[in-house]
């Protein structure tokens, strides 16, 4: 499969080489793979290529850190990726009955997918909102203070 | 000195003061205008020293020292980073803060880049935060549109440029080296020190690297002067500190605290944290982050000789790491008697486990044993040498890393069987009782 960003992506990649001093636009590789995520969902080997050829890199240099941070997905994975926190201060606030509930509403285990391809729930640490747990991401939005009512009801939009 | 004066918050909920027009109309960016128009670097500097304001991401060093560290050698440039990769568990305090203040950041990344010579500076944002990202990239563009940033600012001659930096999920980035190799588009493992990053930092280039919070106060500082900032707080202690308070408590969120407050006040006046949930009483607490030894109740509100404890950086580290912890990043984690504390300990261990950049053995190896061993107590299949195994695979592992995330793994583990030893032993002595759901050892009595 080839792999080539859009025209705005395109544009928007060459502009965050720009912001790095010369010869150091292997900076710009974390932005550049939460941009390809943002386009194709998830980060295949083919995409770390393309990336390694916008920034004149070889491939391993691209391999070695989308392997190593965890918010790329290195697989396929659903329309809505719902990434919960499991790290102690949200079990305090009830994250365990909680996304143990998400869990069981969704049919799938931690890292799946439904089987309509709508959903993949994934764990995660930490993400910074302890005091507005239980939390968890979906993309770019946080959604906190969560109960079992609130995940219906955002399931049932987002099922829309 | 009022315990109610607000450095960082003060104006944080003015309808939209997250624009440059509300915030400048608040007295925003005046800071920017004495420090280019009337002062000179050192003189900033000065200021920030005087202030005695320590680093607020939770080794507390004092940040006027580690910005007199900075290396200039001619033709060389000089890098500000901001660190604002918040991830230790029970922080959340950079976050509230970027999100509500933007602007408050970039004048303190303006200010302290000018004090430091730096002429492009990085605010690294952990990536989970990208609507965080959005909304400084967005504070950013007014702020420049305005003439505080870009090619000669106000007219100054001085040029700046702020790059906002996402990461992509890691806790280790948070330790500043490892931070610095993920800006340079790697993977984030620690260096070793020496050279520091004073020396040799980002592109091998003279760099400070400061948290969010630390940054954020300095247009006070140089508003108000050193001196004054000096006066507010206790001791050591100067200034405020953002608490950010989660766990069983009433009021979990956000607090702006004078140094010097109280636990006994914080913990339980409505103002504060009001309190442990109806029908509950505190168990333990995690005072400054999870990576911070953890204290059962009696040993947070008092210290081992029976004084009072205070919020501060002395007070809460009296007695050491056998009957004390310490004041960290703020991340406030309080637990009530539902609190199984080895399936907390196992959670923790879990979280270093998995966030362990694994370049160093100790910690690589260490964590995976601690999580396991852990694992197997709070799942009924412990035996009784596991105690000392997990304190013996903990004391192997601190001191002995690269980087600190090796103790702040230890660190939990150790204190925790240093103060809960009993309930360690009845998961092992008792395991049906203890898998059961919601089983929680209460001394004598059990929870279930």
């Amino acid at each position: 499969m080839s792999v080539t960003f859009t025209e705005d992506k395109l544009k928007k990649a060459q502009e965050i080489i720009l912001r790095y001093p010369e010869g150091r636009q292997k900076s710009a590789l974390l932005p550049i793979l939460h941009l390809a995520q943002e386009q194709f969902g998830w980060v295949s080997s083919d995409t770390m290529d393309y990336v390694a050829g916008l920034l004149s890199i070889s491939p391993i240099e691209v391999y070695e850190v989308a392997t190593f941070y965890t918010m790329f997905h290195l697989e396929p994975v659903g329309k809505h990726v719902i990434e919960y926190c499991r790290t102690g201060p949200c079990c305090a606030m009830g994250g365990e009955e909680v996304f143990s509930h998400l869990k069981t509403k969704l049919g799938i285990k931690a890292n799946e997918t439904t089987s309509d391809g709508l959903f993949t729930v994934k764990e995660v640490e930490c993400l910074a909102a302890c005091g507005w747990g239980p939390c968890f991401q979906i993309r770019e939005k946080y959604f906190m203070h969560l109960t079992n009512q609130k995940v219906d009801d955002i399931i049932e939009e987002l099922s829309k | 000195m009022a315990n109610d004066i607000k450095i960082l918050t003060e104006h944080i909920n003015i309808p939209g003061i997250e624009t440059f027009e509300v915030y400048r109309k608040a007295g925003g960016y005046n800071a920017v205008e004495k420090a280019i128009k009337k002062m000179s670097p050192d003189e900033i500097v000065e200021e920030v020293k005087k202030s005695g304001i320590r680093g607020r991401g939770g080794a507390g060093f004092p940040m006027g020292m580690k910005w007199s560290f900075l290396a200039k050698p001619e033709g060389v440039p000089r890098y500000l980073v901001c660190n604002a990769d918040e991830s230790e568990p029970g922080t959340f305090k950079d976050h509230y803060l970027m999100k509500n203040l933007p602007h408050l950041l970039i004048e303190g990344m303006i200010v302290s880049s000018f004090a430091l010579g730096a002429n492009k500076s990085f605010i690294y944002v952990r990536g989970e935060l990208m609507y965080v990202v959005r909304i400084l990239e967005k504070a950013i563009e007014e702020a420049k549109a305005a003439g505080f940033l870009g090619k000669n600012i106000l007219g100054s001659g001085y040029d700046l440029e702020l790059v906002v930096q996402p990461g992509g999920g890691a806790y280790i980035c948070g330790e500043e080296t490892a931070l610095l190799e993920s800006l340079e588009g790697k993977r984030g493992n620690p260096r070793n020190k020496p050279p520091f990053p004073a020396v040799k930092g980002l592109y091998q280039s003279p760099t400070v690297v400061n948290n969010v919070e630390s940054i954020a106060n300095t247009p006070w500082v140089i508003n108000h002067g050193g001196e004054e900032y000096a006066k507010i707080g206790i001791g050591r202690s100067t200034g405020t500190k953002l608490i950010s308070a989660s766990g069983h408590i009433k009021n979990p969120g956000v607090y702006e605290i004078t140094l010097g407050l109280p636990v006994d006040e914080f913990m339980n006046s409505d103002q504060y944290l009001g309190g442990i949930r109806d029908g509950h009483y505190l168990k333990a607490v995690v005072a400054g982050g999870s990576s911070v030894p953890i204290l059962p109740a009696n040993l947070f509100y008092k210290t081992a000789n029976g004084e009072d404890r205070l919020m501060s950086y002395e007070s809460l580290s009296d007695g050491g790491f056998p009957t004390g912890t310490m004041l960290g990043s703020g991340g406030f984690i309080a637990m009530d008697e539902t609190t199984c504390i080895v399936r907390n300990t196992w959670n923790f261990s879990r979280f270093y486990h998995h966030e362990s950049c694994g370049q160093c053995s100790p910690c690589r190896e260490g964590t995976g044993w601690m999580e396991k061993v852990l694992h197997r107590i709070e799942h009924g299949h412990g035996t009784m040498s596991d105690i000392d195994l997990l304190v013996d695979v903990a004391k192997k592992i601190e001191g002995n890393t690269i980087c600190p995330l090796g103790d702040a793994a230890a660190w939990p583990v150790a204190s925790a069987i240093r103060h809960f030893r009993d309930e360690f032993e009845w998961h092992i002595n008792h395991p049906n009782e203890a898998t059961k759901p919601g089983a929680v050892y209460m001394g004598a009595e059990i929870l279930a």
